[in-house]
C-alpha cells in the first residue's frame, strides 16, 4: 500500500463520520454545518475570504520576516558573548512567558491599530523560537572544528561567518519552521484583537469576528479552512527553504537504501 | 652530513589542566628538522597533549617550549595540524574544504583554488572535488584533511591519531601515501598513534610514553632509510623492531597508574 493513501483514507473516513454525526444527532446547520455547506459558504464568500487572506498574509509575512531577521541578529549577539547571554536571555524568556493576549492592548496603544499592531503581535509570537534555536545552534559548533579554526589563526569574524553561522543553519531553519506555524496564528489573533478599527479591509481575524456576530457559522468554518491553507503555505515555504539550504550536505537529507 | 637543526624544544615541561592531575611530568624533547617522531603509549599518557602544546592549542604549566624558534602560537603559520577526526566542514565541497586553510589566511580565490586542486590531485581525489563530505568514505575524508594541511606547505606537521578510525588496509595505504607526500614536500612530523606497526613503518624515532603521570619511558630509533615501501612490512628486521616497541609498551602498561 502506498503511504500517501493513508492520510487520504483517514480524511475520507473523518468526513463520513462528520456526515454521520450530523444526520443522526439532528444538529442544526448553524451548529454543525456539513462539509458541503462549508464549501458552499466558502464559494459564496470567496471575494471577502480571498481579500482577508491576502491582508492576513501581508501581516503574517511582515511579522515573520521581522522575527526571522531580528531573531538571527539577536542570536549572533547572544552567541558571541556569555555575559551578554546571561544578561539578556532570562528577560527574553520573561517576554516569551507573558501571554501575548495580555500585551495586546499595550501593543495597540504603542504601535497603533491596524497593520503595525498586527505585525508587532506576529513578531512577538514567532521571535522567541527562532532566537532559542539559533542560539543553541551557535553554541553547538563541533569543538574539533573550532580547534581547526584556531590552528588556522582564524579571526573572530571568520570563525563566526565561516564556521558558527553555517553550522547553526539547521537550528535556525528549525526555529523558522516553528515560527512559520505561529506567524499566521499571530496575525489572525492580532486582527481579532486590534484589526477591527483597520477599516474595510480587515483580515481573517476580522472576518472571524464579523461572521461570529452575524452567526454565519458555515462561513466561520470556511474562514478556519482558509486560515489552515494560509498556514500550510507558510510551512511549505519554509520547508522549501530548508531543502534549498540543507539538502546538499546535511545528514537529514541523506538518502537511505531500502 | 649536515648537523640536524632542532626545531621543537621542550625543556622540563610539566602540564596540568587547571588544578587536575599532572598530565605531562618533566618532559625534555628535541625534534630536529626532517624527523618523523611518533609518540605511542597507553591512554592517558599525554601523547596528544604533547601535540597540543606544540600547536599552542593548550598552554604548558611549567618549563619552556619553543617551536621553530618562537613560542608555539607564533609558529602556527608554519605548522599544520591533522586531527583524529577529518574535521571537514560538512557544508563545503571537497574542493572548498581543501581551500579552507588558505582562505583563513586570506589568499586570493584564484590562487587558493589552484593550490587546493594541485594537492587534491596529489592525494588522488581530483574526481570528487565537487562531492560533499557525507558522500566520501572515511579514508577519502582523511585524504582531504591531509591535502588541506599540505596546501600550507608546513615545515612541521602534527598528526593526532589521524588513521585510528580506518580499517587496516586503508591505514596502510595512507601510511605509504603520507611518506610519498613527505618525499615531495619535506616536512617534519610529530605523530600520535596506538598502532606499533604504523609507528615503526612511518618514523625514524619512536617515543614510548607511560601514564600516571604522563612521561617519556623510552626512545627507539628506527633506522630503515626512506623511501619506505609496503614490502618493508614483510621484512624480518621490521618485525624485530615491532617486537621491541611492543615489549616496551608492555612494560609501561603493566605498571598500575
Amino acid at each position: 500500500m502506498r503511504l500517501w493513501l493513508l492520510p487520504v483514507a483517514s480524511g475520507a473516513l473523518f468526513i463520513a463520520l462528520w456526515y454521520g454525526v450530523r444526520v443522526y444527532s439532528g444538529l442544526q446547520s448553524w451548529i454543525l454545518p456539513t462539509p458541503l455547506e462549508i464549501m458552499e459558504a466558502a464559494w459564496r464568500e470567496r471575494t471577502r475570504l480571498l481579500m482577508a487572506a491576502g491582508n492576513t498574509a501581508l501581516g503574517a509575512l511582515a511579522g515573520f520576516l521581522l522575527a526571522g531577521s531580528l531573531g538571527f541578529l539577536t542570536s549572533l549577539l547572544l552567541g558571541a558573548s556569555q555575559s551578554l547571554r546571561a544578561s539578556l536571555y532570562p528577560w527574553l524568556l520573561v517576554l516569551q512567558m507573558t501571554p501575548v493576549i495580555v500585551l495586546t492592548p499595550i501593543i495597540v496603544l504603542w504601535a497603533g491599530p491596524g497593520l503595525p499592531g498586527i505585525i508587532t503581535v506576529t513578531w512577538l509570537i514567532s521571535y522567541f523560537p527562532i532566537v532559542a534555536n539559533m542560539t543553541q545552534g551557535l553554541l553547538s559548533t563541533d569543538l574539533n572544528l573550532v580547534a581547526l579554526f584556531r590552528m588556522g589563526n582564524a579571526s573572530r569574524l571568520q570563525e563566526i561567518l565561516l564556521l558558527r553561522v553555517p553550522s547553526a543553519m539547521p537550528y535556525y531553519l528549525a526555529g523558522l519552521r516553528i515560527a512559520a506555524t505561529l506567524a499566521p496564528i499571530g496575525a489572525i489573533f492580532g486582527e481579532y484583537m486590534v484589526g477591527n478599527s483597520a477599516g474595510g479591509t480587515g483580515g481573517l481575524g476580522f472576518l472571524v469576528y464579523s461572521y461570529n456576530t452575524q452567526i454565519k457559522i458555515p462561513a466561520l468554518f470556511a474562514t478556519a479552512l482558509t486560515s489552515c491553507l494560509l498556514g500550510f503555505i507558510f510551512v511549505a515555504a519554509v520547508a522549501l527553504l530548508n531543502w534549498a539550504v540543507l539538502h546538499k550536505w546535511h545528514d537529514s537529507f541523506e538518502r537511505h537504501d531500502h | 652530513m649536515e648537523t640536524p637543526e632542532p626545531i621543537v624544544n621542550f625543556h622540563s615541561v610539566t602540564k596540568r589542566y587547571g588544578s587536575g592531575p599532572v598530565v605531562l611530568d618533566n618532559i625534555d624533547l628535541t625534534v630536529c628538522r626532517g624527523d618523523f617522531v611518533t609518540f605511542i603509549g597507553p591512554s592517558g599518557c599525554g601523547k596528544s597533549t604533547v601535540l597540543k602544546l606544540v600547536s599552542g592549542l593548550s598552554p604548558w604549566t611549567t618549563g619552556s617550549v619553543s617551536v621553530l624558534g618562537a613560542v608555539p602560537r607564533a609558529a602556527r603559520d608554519r605548522q599544520a595540524f591533522i586531527f583524529q577526526d577529518a574535521t571537514l566542514l560538512p557544508w563545503l565541497t571537497t574542493q572548498k574544504n581543501a581551500e579552507l586553510a588558505l582562505r583563513l589566511r586570506r589568499m586570493p580565490a584564484a590562487e587558493r583554488t589552484a593550490k587546493a586542486r594541485e594537492m587534491l590531485a596529489l592525494v588522488g581525489l581530483d574526481r570528487v572535488r565537487e562531492y560533499y563530505p557525507r558522500q566520501l568514505s572515511g579514508g577519502m575524508k582523511m585524504r582531504v584533511s591531509i591535502a588541506r594541511a599540505l596546501t600550507l606547505a608546513p615545515q612541521l606537521l602534527l598528526l593526532d591519531e589521524p588513521f585510528g578510525a580506518l580499517d587496516e588496509m586503508t591505514r596502510n595505504h595512507l601510511n605509504e601515501e603520507l611518506l610519498a607526500l613527505r618525499a615531495q614536500s619535506p616536512f617534519t612530523a610529530m605523530f600520535v598513534t596506538h598502532s606499533v606497526a604504523e609507528a615503526v613503518f612511518l618514523s625514524n624515532r619512536i617515543v614510548v610514553m607511560a601514564a600516571g603521570p604522563g612521561r617519556f619511558h623510552a626512545e627507539v630509533a628506527v633506522d630503515f632509510g626512506y623511501p619506505r615501501r609496503s614490502v618493508l612490512r614483510e621484512r624480518p628486521e621490521f618485525q624485530t623492531k615491532v617486537n621491541e616497541v611492543s615489549r616496551l609498551l608492555h612494560q609501561v602498561e603493566e605498571v598500575p597508574a
